[in-house]
């Protein structure tokens, strides 16, 4: 049986080729593998191999022939013995090899259109029983306990990074954990973050729980191949069989006067990654009761902390066992004009600013996201629609901000509500400067959240 | 590193003694100055102060010439006034003023200054260290004879991309010193604690970078190093690593707890091999300089730096719109 060979793409977007040299003659005999041309493009040269086996019948473009298009019958192949088909008779015609990087046949998505959406509802469960004791304790201790507890809980939970041990942790957010758990399980690494976060990318491969900490997340951009490359995305390459649960926790955003490369807030860029949740806490009770739930989580979780909040104290309740979901946000002040959505520090600008507006007549929600991924949409909806108005408060910059995010969602999903345009207030677009005069402005403030309110309510 | 007995060196000059004297005092001084003006709430943030250091940058700023170029950490302020710069606007850029070397925009750990080829002040540990040999790439390619001095610390020493950067500076023979300051500890972890490797410099061999100890509390043993590493540079033979073994006597930054080494130690280094002290010996013993030639020096340094500290409180702020400036060329 004759079979053509056709023309090959080198690659997922070649048209048409040289084919500059045959390296066989006709009557040839030619196994799977030979060599049999070199086809050129403008980019590369590449050795043509064949795939049946059989004897070169017929070579239909001669070698040195510009622009032959890819799927051209360039030859025929027969069978030992076997004639070469004359002109108009049908030969088989062999697949081109598959092009290198293969561009899969993209298929159109169905065009059934979008389940209209259910109703927003906001989940407002509490996150304790009523009558629950509490006690006080600042970000810094709540965080401690969380980690400890998580450890005498499970002997694979370990924790890792630089000063972690010895030192009690340069922010002394791992203070006694080293006298209670030893070295084995409190492990103070060299300054090697990309060493170190892959190692402990690979612990949880292993089937341990590593709490991997930053002195800052500025370091952590060190890493930030492994806990993209090889944290985020491994559950998804591996179709399901090996996931990687592991929190990556430290101080992020500005602390104060250590300048452009110690202060960034990356809560948005982490927010962009598929197969990462993303966790920046305000209260102290969260800390605890979301780094808990991190540490217990089966992916990678960013924790983003504050140096700032680690020292601030709140009412933490006291209970054996406390955790707080992802995805679920919460109010802290309810209100009926407009509603402010923040998270970790930004809550405190959005706070103060709801106190100030309450006191001219201005009644603002303000939203804690808590969780950035998965982010509870369901709770901005719901009060959005109730409010009809909204602003949006983080620190990090303004291009590619979470609050541009949650405007999108508000846009697609509440279009109609909106009594007045989506306001995301944001850090200044410029690094960090070091003169204390600049870093002020740099912040965002109190000040522009009440601005910014009276912006979208026309009050 | 045993006690020293100062011996003074035939081939040095009293005049050259004097210049290290001066050099290693005033960056002491100005030390001392700025951890004060800490103290009172005038530099905010981190600042890292590089007591006991001094000898390092002074004996190797003595084998630069002119065009050769320097690149460090967040530890910066003693590099900046060896190699020339103005304490007056590194004092203000400290206290984030207008008259300050980044006008007061990127503080302590940030400053640069392309007259004096000093390329920073860099704060994420280890980073640095590839900069430098793309400062010598450049030279490379150019084809001038300069040469990149490189500094980073022991900590540093053991971030990855130290080592990409050896392998390229050797494969590319690019004029660059890796001058590894060895403080004995990157903030509380000492370097035993960091790595297993009995020394840093022949971690180097790896790559076939030639390099050696070097005594970094003795000023002419610095110079003499340097001057070897800087000729095998210049002569296009590729990099070369010096460690200097050196010891910072205050904290790593402002606030250290200072648990991980005890007092005593500080204080016999201190005592023991101080590296202004040494010189003071030569200058003395050798009678190159006299006790009033000595205070006449102490005097003039403390003025310079009282110059520098005023300046840097009289100093206007920066004007508020250089907060959107300098974001592009
Ligand atoms: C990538 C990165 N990780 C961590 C830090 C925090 N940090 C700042 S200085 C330092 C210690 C560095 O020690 P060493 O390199 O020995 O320099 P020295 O401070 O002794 O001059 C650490 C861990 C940082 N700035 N950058
Ligand atoms: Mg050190």
């Amino acid at each position: 049986m004759a079979t053509e060979i056709l023309m090959p793409a080198l690659s997922p977007t070649m048209e048409e080729g040289t084919l500059a040299k045959w390296l066989v003659k006709e009557g040839d005999t030619i196994n799977s593998g030979d060599i049999i041309a070199e086809i050129e493009t403008d980019k590369a040269t590449m050795e043509f191999e064949a795939v049946d086996e059989g004897v070169m019948g017929k070579i239909l473009i001669e070698a040195g022939t510009d622009g032959v298009k890819v799927n051209t019958p360039i030859a025929v192949l027969v069978t030992e013995g076997e004639e070469v088909p004359t002109d108009g008779a049908k030969a088989e015609t062999a697949p081109a090899p598959a092009a290198l990087n293969g561009e899969e046949g993209k298929t159109a998505a169905p065009a059934t259109a979008a389940p209209v959406p259910a109703a927003p509802k906001a989940d407002t469960t509490p996150d304790w029983p009523e009558g629950t004791k509490m006690k006080t304790q600042t970000v810094r201790e709540a965080l401690r306990d969380a980690m400890a507890e998580e450890m005498r809980a499970a002997d694979e939970v370990f924790v890792m990074g630089e000063e972690v041990a010895e030192y009690q942790g340069a922010y002394k957010i791992t203070q006694g954990l080293l006298d209670e758990f030893g070295a084995r399980r409190v492990i103070d690494t060299p300054i090697t973050e990309h060493g170190f976060a892959g190692i402990g990318v690979g612990a949880a491969f292993g089937g341990l729980r590593p709490i991997v900490e930053f002195m800052t997340f500025n370091f952590a951009m060190q890493a930030i191949d492994q806990i993209l490359n090889s944290a985020a995305k491994t559950l998804y390459m591996s179709g399901g069989q090996m996931g990687c649960p592991i929190v990556f926790r430290g101080p992020n955003g500005a602390a104060a006067r250590v300048g452009a490369q110690h202060s960034q807030c990356y809560a948005a860029w982490y927010a962009q990654i598929p197969g990462l949740k993303v966790v920046m806490p305000y209260s102290a009770a969260d800390a605890k009761g979301l780094l808990k739930t991190a540490i217990r989580d089966p992916n990678p979780v960013i924790f983003l902390e504050n140096e700032i909040l680690y020292g601030r104290s709140f009412e933490v309740p006291d209970l054996e066992d406390f955790t707080v979901p992802f995805g679920k946000a919460k109010t802290w002040r309810e209100g009926t004009d407009v509603t402010i959505v923040s998270f970790g520090i930004g809550m405190t600008y959005s706070l103060e600013a709801a106190e100030r507006l309450a006191k001219d007549g201005i009644s603002a929600e303000v939203i804690d996201l808590r969780t950035i991924r998965p982010m509870d949409t369901d709770a901005i909806l719901a009060s959005v629609m109730k409010t009809n108005r909204l602003v949006t408060v983080e620190e990090g910059y303004p291009q590619g901000s979470v609050g541009n995010y949650i405007t999108s969602v508000v846009m697609e999903r509440a279009f109609d509500y909106l009594d007045a345009p989506v306001i995301n207030l944001t850090g200044k677009d410029v690094p960090m400067p070091y003169a204390a005069n600049l870093e002020k402005l740099a912040l965002v403030t109190t000040d522009e959240v009440v601005e910014a309110v009276r912006k979208v309510t026309y009050r | 590193m045993a006690t020293r007995k100062p011996t003074a060196k035939s081939n040095v000059s009293a005049e050259e003694l004097q210049s290290y004297y001066r050099d290693m005092l005033l960056i002491r001084r100005f030390e001392e100055k700025a951890g004060q003006l800490y103290g009172m709430g005038l530099i905010g943030g981190f600042c890292h102060l590089y007591i006991g250091q001094e000898a390092v940058v002074v004996g190797l700023e003595a084998t630069a010439k002119e065009g050769d170029k320097r690149i460090t950490s967040y530890r910066d302020h003693g590099h900046m006034l060896a190699c020339g710069m103005d304490p007056k606007g590194v004092m203000a850029e400290l206290t984030g003023r207008e008259g300050g070397y980044s006008r007061g925009k990127g503080g302590s750990m940030h400053m640069f200054s392309k007259e004096k080829h000093f390329y920073g002040g860099h704060g994420i540990v280890g980073a640095q260290v590839p900069l430098g040999a793309g400062l010598a790439f450049s030279d490379k390619y150019k084809g001038n004879d300069n040469v990149t001095f490189t500094y980073f610390g022991d900590g540093a020493a053991n971030q990855g991309q130290v080592y990409e950067t050896y392998n390229m500076a050797m494969l590319w023979d690019l004029p660059v010193i890796f001058v590894i300051e060895n403080n004995k500890y990157a903030m509380g972890t000492s370097v035993q604690r960091a790595t297993k490797s009995p020394s840093l410099w022949e971690r180097g061999a790896a790559y076939g970078i030639k390099g050696e100890e070097v005594d970094g509390m003795d000023v002419l043993a610095v110079k003499a190093a340097g001057e070897k590493a800087v000729a095998h540079c210049r002569a296009g033979k590729g990099p070369y690593i010096l460690e200097v073994m050196t010891y910072r006597y205050r904290g790593h930054s402002m606030s250290d707890p200072a648990k991980y080494r005890t007092r005593d130690e500080v204080q016999k280094m201190r005592t023991e091999r101080d590296a202004i002290e040494h010189v003071r010996e030569l200058l003395l013993q050798g009678k190159h300089a006299t006790e009033d030639d000595l205070k006449a020096i102490d005097k003039e340094i403390k003025a310079i730096v009282n110059e520098a500290a005023e300046f840097s409180k009289e100093s206007p702020e920066p004007a508020l719109d250089e907060l959107w400036t300098d974001i592009y060329a």
